[in-house]
Formats: structure tokens, C-alpha cells, sequence
């Protein structure tokens, strides 16, 4: 009998070229995302080395990282912006790459494109220059982030040379409670392993919570494995997974639907399969979650107050220094602080299931004098979405303004930036020193959470609310 | 892109006993939207090493001047959060060929072998002794020796080995890169991508 074998592992091995001895196997791409920030310096690779794009077909296009968020018609202001984004028009239009740029019907954040167009599926390999490739493996493919001398290795062989990681499981049984989403299960999950707990695995999700999450709810959690360092995650294909993708443009169609769901089904990880190490936790655990700190890990239940720096997995120095950022105190209540800034967004939360969340709180309710507010969807399509369910006309009468998409606030790359001091409520997935601006002080949470906060001013428990 | 071959480096080092330095430290988004692999140095540390008025921050590492040398020394967790190889980049333009820490995030570690910038991961406890040995004199020379993996304290000699995998190894010692070797193999790559389900 053979031995039992991990969704993760049946989607690695079909995809090793060459296994180098005392070295990392040459892994095989099947599905390649760039954008405008991390391929510019490849394509000058392959043109200063004089080679092709070996398979351009497998390789998809889109801007959102340095796009502006509104008059997305008008000439990008900035030279430098508007150079990157040339080049990618440029560098796509000559390997005969798909580009769906600023203005395209479908063009939009890599991470809510992907799926929504059907080019991400199950037992796939798919990688970009973004850290946030982990979102794909939502669908069970083995989807992460690479840097740039590796676009160029997959433009110019559709391989990388990629050590097998480890296998972590992260199983949650149980039932969530009341205004828990999904992301509140990931940052819970990072809070528990700390920002760098996973790092050198590659994590799968398994138990009740998952298996009874919306394909966007399970995005949303795969999106953030890499903020405890996990390279990626994946949960297995099911039902969910198949009635999301078929009829999507991309998807496969009649006969090769069949036999791919046929395929499909035999991904998930059997029973006996082992892994390098385990996690459990009880859906029963878990409330809203709010971020306090400077990295993923500091983050709590929306109830607790600001741990003491004994109490936490980082360093006292470390610890103190990231709250002297953010301007709070140990032991100091969450709830109630005042805010600034809200921003609804990102490859993390930027999707319809989002903004349907974050309209059921602000529905009948006005935003807070004291917020400035960016809600900005993840992709036209989304935008779409948000117009036809009547989604906008509901944030219109609590004085929100919807923005076009791209990733905006996120890591403010373009001009959305919090300014220097002020707070954000975001549903984004980072809240490093200065990554929504230089001194801006953020904190990550649901859209839920950071609805409640945009009506209110201030962290408030979305419990109260709904 | 072929870069400078690696095998023992001898160096003063900058210390930075900070944890979970995250690549938007290294280098901020705002300073990624060139076309071209040059000048990220400039901006290496930025909001840590000036001020919003572009005055140089005296109370930062790098702008201290009895610190200096090709090798940077970092607390745990080092170079986490995005992908962007332009962190790596920085690091190397600015002059370091070699980041010590005690442990790396896995893409920046990738990205830095890829550009031959070496990360040593060392021992929670040998992080220490170099941190210590700094302190004590800025002027503490590291030896790093690919060939024989160990990276020693000059003064002390103090000695621990550190691991990379054989291919990798061989690369930085030669100067080659992967894309070479991928070059080299797509025949093999064509023909198992023929066969691919996708």
C-alpha cells in the first residue's frame, strides 16, 4: 500500500521537472501573473541576455500596484508611474503576453482578477512577483510569492529552482460566532503562531471552518498565510471550489470540465497523511480580531486589551518599539481609540463579499465626521457587482464614496496615503512601520470591524452593530 | 544576471539588533518605480535613515559613521512580508555582499542567493556573541567562508558553520545563476510541459 499523501504533496510532485541533488527541484509554472512594479528589471533580463518568453500563453498581465484610484481616464500624473506602466504595455505587447491594463474592462488587483476569471483552478502551480500569490491557493493550488530574478526564470523557462518546503496543518473545528469572518480566523491564526511562525512551511487548512467558508472567505485566509512567513496555503478543492469556477471565462468547458473536476477530486489530503507539524484551535475562540502592533502577529480579540510585552512571542525591545509607533501603551483597552482613516480594500478583503459586509453595518448609518473613508474594489468587476446589488447607493446615503480599483492604500505605492500620526482601520493585510504611508499607524482588521469604526469614529466591537 | 563571485569575505559589520525587519523597512513602495536595477541604495532604510525633511536620521546605524564593512547584521525574522528582490537590491547597492541573522523570512533569504547577497543564518546565541563583539569594538572584523561554510569572529574566534544547499553553494562560488542552468534544460522543460494538464 502506498503511502498517504497530502493535497500539497500530490500538486508538488506532479509539477518537479529535475530534482537536483543537494539542491532545490526545478519546479514547473503552470500559471504566471505579473504587474507593473516587479517584472520591468526580467523583461530587461531576457532582452540584455537575448532570449524569448518560452511560453507567453501561460503568462497574464494586469496594473494595480502604482495605478491611481480615481480618474482612471486621465494621463497618470506621476512620470515615474506612468513609465512603469508603459513599460509593462511595452514588454507584454512584444512577447505577445495578455495585458489587461489600466482602463480594461478586467483589469483589477492580480489576486481578485485571477480567480474571478477562472485562470486560477485546483492542483495548479502559480506563481507572480507578490507576496500575496498565496490567495490562489484557495482553489488547492500551490500559489506564492517569487522575486524578480525569478519572473525572469519563469518567463524564460516556466520553471523555478524551489527547495520543497515543509508541511504545516492548520485545522479549526466548530462554529464561528457572531460577526467572526474569515479574515478575524487568519489574523487569529497569525496572533497564535506569531508574523514569522510558519516561515519554512507551507501550510494547508483543514477542518469545519474552511470546509463551510465561501471561496472568497477562503482567499481572504490563504492571501494571509504569508504574514505568519508561510510561503503559502491551501485548502482543498470541493464542491465550493467547483460551483465557483465553473462557467468562468477561463475555466475549462464541457468535456475537459468533467475530466478536470475528475482530476480535481482526488487532490484532497488522504486520511493518514503526515505533516511536519500541527495546529488546532476551536472556532468557539475566536472573536473579532483588531491588530496593534507593527507586524501581522500583534493582533487580539477586539474585547482584550493591549498584551503585556511578557505575553507576546517578540522581543521585549521589539515589542516596545513597535508600540512606541503606534503611539498605545500595554495593557491599554482597544476599544474606543479614536480613528482617522478606513480603508476597505486590498487582494485581502477588496472582494463583493466585502463590500456586502461592510454596507450591512454602514446601512442607515452615517459615516463618522471624524474618517476619511477609501473603499476601493478589487477589480471592475467588483465594481460592477457593487453597482447592480445596489451596494453603492447604500454607501452613497451614509456618505461613502466608492474609488476605482488597485491596491491603493494597501502599501500606498500611488498618492492614497495615510498621512504621518493618523490611525487606520484597514482591511488590508500589513501593518509594518510606514507601509500606508510614511508614520502612518495602522491596524488590520475585517470589514466588519472596519465598517464599524468608519460609522463610529472609533474601534468599536461590530457586535454592537449588527 | 551574472554578479560577483562569492568565497570568504572579511569585513567590519553594521549592526541592527532589530526583530521581524520587514522589506518595507529595507525599502519603502514609494521607492520602486524605477525600470531599471540601479540607485535603490540611496533609499536602503529610508524612513528609518532620514528624516520627512530628507535630514539623515544621527540616531540610525547607518548613519553613524564609526559603524561601516560589507557585512549587516540583523535580529530575527529578518526580511519578511513582500517579495520585492528590490529589499535585496538595496542591501547590495549600498555595498553589504552578506546579511547575518539568526533567522530569515524564506523569499527574502531566496532573493538574496539569487542576486549574491549571502544570508548567514546563525545561532540565536552566536547572534548575541557578534552583537556583543561589535559593541565592544566597532571595529570587529567577520570572517564568512562560503567554501567551508562558517562565518568566525575575527577577534575571538569564535567560529559557527552555517547551511546552504550544494547547488546553490557552487553558484555563488562561480558567479552563475539559475537561469543558465534553466536555459540549458528546455528541451526537458518543453516536453514535460506538453504533458501538462493545464
Amino acid at each position: 500500500m502506498s503511502t498517504p499523501k497530502s493535497l500539497f504533496d500530490k500538486v508538488w510532485d506532479a509539477h518537479v521537472v529535475r530534482k537536483i541533488e543537494d539542491g532545490p527541484d526545478v519546479f514547473f509554472i503552470d500559471r504566471h501573473f505579473i504587474h507593473e512594479v516587479t517584472s520591468p528589471v526580467a523583461f530587461l533580463g531576457l532582452e540584455t541576455r537575448g532570449i524569448d518568453v518560452l511560453f507567453p500563453e501561460r503568462t497574464f498581465a494586469t496594473a494595480d500596484h502604482n495605478t491611481p484610484t480615481i480618474n482612471q481616464h486621465l494621463p497618470v500624473a506621476d512620470p515615474l508611474s506612468a513609465n512603469q506602466l508603459k513599460a509593462l504595455e511595452t514588454n507584454t505587447a512584444k512577447y505577445g503576453i495578455s495585458h489587461w491594463g489600466l482602463g480594461h474592462a478586467k483589469n483589477g488587483i492580480v489576486h481578485v482578477v485571477g480567480p474571478e476569471n477562472g485562470i486560477t483552478q485546483p492542483g495548479m502551480t502559480i506563481v507572480c512577483g507578490d507576496s500575496h500569490t498565496s490567495t490562489h491557493g484557495a482553489f488547492g493550488a500551490i500559489a506564492f510569492g517569487i522575486g524578480t530574478s525569478e519572473v525572469e526564470m519563469v518567463l524564460s523557462s516556466q520553471c523555478i529552482m524551489q527547495p520543497k518546503p515543509k508541511k504545516m496543518r492548520v485545522t479549526i473545528n466548530g462554529k464561528l460566532g457572531a460577526a467572526v469572518m474569515p479574515k478575524d480566523v487568519t489574523l487569529y491564526i497569525i496572533s497564535q503562531l506569531s508574523a514569522a511562525g510558519a516561515t519554512g512551511y507551507f501550510v494547508e487548512y483543514a477542518g469545519d471552518v474552511f470546509r463551510n467558508m465561501s471561496m472568497e472567505g477562503r482567499m481572504t485566509v490563504c492571501n494571509m498565510s504569508i504574514e505568519m512567513g508561510a510561503r503559502g496555503g491551501m485548502i482543498a478543492p470541493d464542491e465550493t471550489t467547483f460551483a465557483y469556477l465553473k462557467g468562468r471565462e477561463l475555466a475549462p468547458k464541457g468535456e475537459a470540465w468533467d475530466k478536470a473536476v475528475a482530476y480535481w477530486k482526488t487532490l484532497p489530503t488522504e486520511e493518514g497523511a503526515t505533516f511536519d507539524i500541527e495546529y488546532n484551535f476551536d472556532a468557539a475562540d475566536i472573536e473579532p480580531q483588531i491588530t496593534y502592533g507593527t507586524n501581522p502577529g500583534l493582533g487580539t480579540g477586539i474585547s482584550q486589551n493591549i498584551p503585556l510585552a511578557n505575553q507576546v512571542k517578540d522581543g521585549e525591545a521589539s515589542y516596545k518599539k513597535s508600540l512606541g509607533y503606534m503611539g498605545f501603551a500595554e495593557n491599554e483597552q482597544i476599544v474606543g481609540k479614536s480613528i482617522d482613516y478606513v480603508f476597505l480594500g486590498s487582494c485581502t478583503n477588496g472582494r463583493i463579499e466585502d463590500f456586502r459586509a461592510f454596507a450591512s453595518i454602514v446601512k442607515g448609518r452615517k459615516k463618522a465626521d471624524n474618517v476619511t473613508a477609501w473603499l476601493v474594489p478589487g477589480s471592475h468587476i467588483v465594481e460592477s457587482q457593487i453597482k447592480e446589488e445596489g451596494i453603492l447607493d447604500i454607501l452613497n446615503e451614509a456618505g461613502f464614496e466608492l474609488r476605482q480599483p488597485g491596491c491603493s492604500a494597501c502599501l500606498a505605492m500611488n498618492d492614497d496615503k495615510i498621512p504621518a500620526g493618523k490611525y487606520a482601520v484597514s482591511t488590508s493585510n500589513r501593518n509594518f512601520e510606514g507601509r500606508q504611508g510614511p508614520g502612518a499607524r495602522t491596524l488590520l482588521a475585517s470589514p466588519l470591524v472596519a465598517a464599524a469604526a468608519a460609522v463610529t469614529g472609533k474601534v468599536t466591537d461590530p457586535r454592537e452593530l449588527i | 544576471m551574472a554578479y560577483d563571485k562569492f568565497t570568504v569575505l572579511k569585513s567590519t559589520a553594521v549592526p541592527m539588533p532589530i526583530e521581524n525587519v520587514d522589506t518595507d523597512q529595507i525599502i519603502p513602495a514609494r521607492f520602486l518605480k524605477a525600470t531599471k536595477r540601479e540607485g535603490f541604495g540611496d533609499n536602503l532604510f529610508r524612513d528609518w535613515r532620514y528624516n520627512g525633511d530628507d535630514t539623515p536620521k544621527q540616531d540610525f546605524v547607518l548613519n553613524n559613521p564609526i559603524y561601516s564593512g560589507k557585512i549587516l547584521v540583523g535580529g530575527r525574522n529578518f526580511g519578511s512580508g513582500s517579495s520585492r528582490e528590490h529589499a535585496a537590491w538595496a542591501i547590495y547597492d549600498y555595498g553589504f555582499r552578506c546579511v547575518v541573522s539568526s533567522f530569515f523570512a524564506d523569499i527574502f533569504k531566496g532573493n538574496s542567493i539569487n542576486i549574491g547577497l549571502l544570508p548567514v543564518q546563525v545561532s540565536p546565541e552566536f547572534l548575541d556573541k557578534i552583537f556583543k563583539a561589535i559593541e565592544a569594538d566597532p571595529k570587529a572584523e567577520l570572517e564568512v567562508n562560503l567554501p567551508e561554510q562558517t562565518i568566525t569572529i575575527v577577534s575571538t574566534g569564535e567560529q559557527e558553520s552555517f547551511a546552504i544547499n550544494g547547488y546553490k553553494k557552487h553558484n555563488m562560488i562561480n558567479g552563475y545563476d539559475d537561469i543558465d542552468y534553466l536555459q540549458a534544460m528546455k528541451s526537458e522543460i518543453k516536453t514535460f510541459a506538453e504533458a501538462s494538464l493545464y
